[in-house]
């Protein structure tokens, strides 16, 4: 029986002590940072954590089904407002409260523009997600009086768990010590919830089928798998994680604007995930850190900062077309071969 | 005993008729080859019977139940699967994932989104005594895309095999590769389909491929079935030797 046993081997190879050993290290820098960067750059990693979970949920479609969305603002801005919405109407403060309405309200946001949409593939299906995001921008805009209009609503500093950890440590600090230790914890252990649940829903039976769909629809169809019902399935899902990320983000900027549903917002998703690369598992999480900061670096260096972010931009899609993490690997494994040779 | 009773099916795009009033009855267990040029309507024939298009006109009854208007889903669990004239695989996955694929979707287990599916042994398992069988356990950990084009031919017919079906349409399973590959790929589709009593229909070009494996032949001509019977039958059959076999200027064959 060793045949079989190599083959499993093989397949098993998903959690090699490698890669145990790069997520272990990833997740202790991670945890002390805040503790060595100033209150600044700890944020920046929050923002980076944060567009991290939108862009992989935005992958489950792209990476693993082979949908491409121009309208993941709708998401993320309903995760938002929903976040939003729970300050100006019931003077919610439970960061928890906030994450079940935004994650809701995404899922029923994502059922209806899902019904839609999986039924087109393709440009049809990412012009139509754009389409039907850019209605929910125009309804934030023009409802003021619900939405504040341009002026967007104000998101105070959350409780989280119920207080217990200014209980616990029973010290009024103020807001940007909040957002840059309690809260980036927070934020972080809810990054490496999502992100879990998020490689086991592609190594699922259920990814599989994803991914088969993604490689040839009409024999998916016919081993079995009813493909837009799994479509529909794997949008829900992204809707739902990008949702997530925009209820996380609205206390650390403190105030949620129609930008955030806008259609530009879905491209720097889209662009996340190109960047670090789309193909890969941990692709659209590296490149929204780098994302994030390549834009915080060129607004604060020069006023054309949307030029040179661009030109940027270009030269390494251009350079690495399999993204940062495709190359990272493809340099690997390279010098893999090279060395035994 | 008939497994599936083809009756006066019809299909037809704008003007083409391209299956003319067929009726046909499939006995369980035969190996049946579907002759006839280009354009004859063979693989129309196949896919109304998979549920790809539906029929104008006629009947489909697949083991007592009548499919006519069934899914391709329905018709799948009831038991007809199909591999592909051009392949038709998952090249990002595994070759070994193109069979689990099927294995975990027949057993229903592709809803499943909380489980590792690497981690599924039986699956694993039965996958590769699947692959095994088709003499393709080697290339398992390999993507689906990377493999010689014969090895792709296999593996076709494997992921629709791995469906456990009881009836199966082979569309052209050696076109493609060099004629040396023929015999050896038919000789293990062959070996496999009849260990396991499996109901087989392949369509085939290749004369001798047909005539060599066939139990019966049905020859089809501008979506009408020509003649049907044993190769002997076949081979001495005058309307089948004028249009089809007469002509070895045969393109394909």
């Amino acid at each position: 029986m060793s045949a079989p046993g190599s083959v499993a081997a093989a397949t098993q190879a998903l959690l090699t002590p490698g890669r145990l050993a790069a997520v272990a290290l990833s997740l202790l820098v991670l945890g002390v940072l805040p503790l060595i960067l100033p209150p600044f750059d700890t944020l920046q990693v929050s923002y980076g954590l944060i567009l991290g979970i939108a862009a992989l949920g935005f992958n489950l479609l792209l990476g693993y089904t082979g949908l491409l969305s121009f309208g993941h603002s709708a998401f993320f801005g309903t995760g938002a407002y929903a976040a939003a919405f729970l300050v100006k109407y019931w003077g919610v403060r439970s960061m928890e409260a906030f994450i079940v309405a935004g994650v809701l309200a995404s899922l029923l946001v994502a059922a209806l523009i899902g019904a839609v949409c999986v039924r087109y593939t393709r440009i049809f299906f990412g012009i139509l997600a754009l389409a039907l995001s850019q209605v929910l921008w125009s309804l934030a805009l023009k409802l003021f009086w619900v939405t504040g209009g341009t002026d967007g609503l104000r998101v105070p500093t959350p409780t989280l768990l119920g207080g217990a950890f200014t209980q616990a440590f029973g010290v009024q600090t103020d807001k940007t010590a909040f957002l840059a230790y309690r809260y980036y914890y927070y934020v972080l252990a809810v990054f490496v919830l999502a992100t879990t649940v998020m490689w086991v829903i592609v190594h699922s039976p259920f990814g599989k089928a994803l991914q088969a769909i993604r490689d040839n629809e009409v024999r998916a169809e016919f081993v079995g798998v009813q493909v837009r019902r799994y479509r529909y399935v794997a949008f829900l899902v992204s809707g739902a994680f990008t949702g997530l990320a925009g209820v996380l983000w609205v206390p650390l900027n403190g105030l949620t604007t129609p930008e955030v549903l806008y259609w530009p917002f879905s491209g720097r998703i889209v662009f996340m995930a190109v960047l670090g690369g789309f193909r890969t598992f941990w692709g659209p999480i590296v490149g929204a850190f780098v994302y994030n900061y390549l834009e915080v670096w060129a607004v604060s260096a020069t006023v054309y900062w949307q030029l040179v972010l661009g030109v940027i931009l270009v030269a390494l899609v251009l350079t690495m077309p399999t993204g940062l993490v495709g190359t990272a690997g493809q340099l690997l494994a390279w010098l893999r071969r090279s060395r035994r040779a | 005993m008939s497994l599936l009773e083809i009756r006066n099916i019809t299909k037809s795009f704008g003007d083409n008729r391209a299956v003319d009033d067929v009726t046909l009855t499939i006995q369980r267990g035969e190996f049946l080859g579907l002759i006839g040029s280009n354009g004859a309507g063979k693989t129309t024939l196949v896919n109304l019977i998979s549920g790809f298009f539906p029929a104008d006109r006629g009947a489909l009854v697949f083991d007592g139940h009548d499919i006519t208007r069934q899914s391709i889903n329905e018709r799948i669990r009831v038991g007809i699967a199909r591999s592909f004239q051009l392949v038709n695989l998952f090249d990002q996955l595994t070759v070994l994932d193109n069979v689990a694929l099927t294995i975990f979707s027949r057993q229903g287990k592709t809803r499943w989104l909380w489980t590792l599916a690497d981690r599924d042994g039986a699956v694993r398992d039965e996958a590769v005594a699947v692959l095994r069988q088709f003499g393709l356990e080697a290339h398992a950990p390999v993507l689906a895309g990377s493999i010689s084009q014969g090895e792709r031919k296999l593996l076709d017919v494997a992921v629709a095999y791995a469906l456990r079906p009881k009836l199966l349409f082979l569309d052209e399973p050696t076109s493609g590769v060099s004629t040396r590959e023929k015999a050896p790929i038919m000789d293990i589709i062959t070996a496999v389909v009849r260990a396991e009593g499996i109901t087989a229909v392949v369509i085939e070009h290749d004369m001798d491929i047909v005539f060599r494996y066939s139990d019966r032949i049905v020859a089809m001509h501008q979506g009408a079935i020509l003649a049907s019977g044993s190769p002997d039958e076949i081979r001495r059959n005058e309307q089948v030797a004028m249009t089809l076999l007469g002509t070895h200027a045969d393109p394909q064959g």
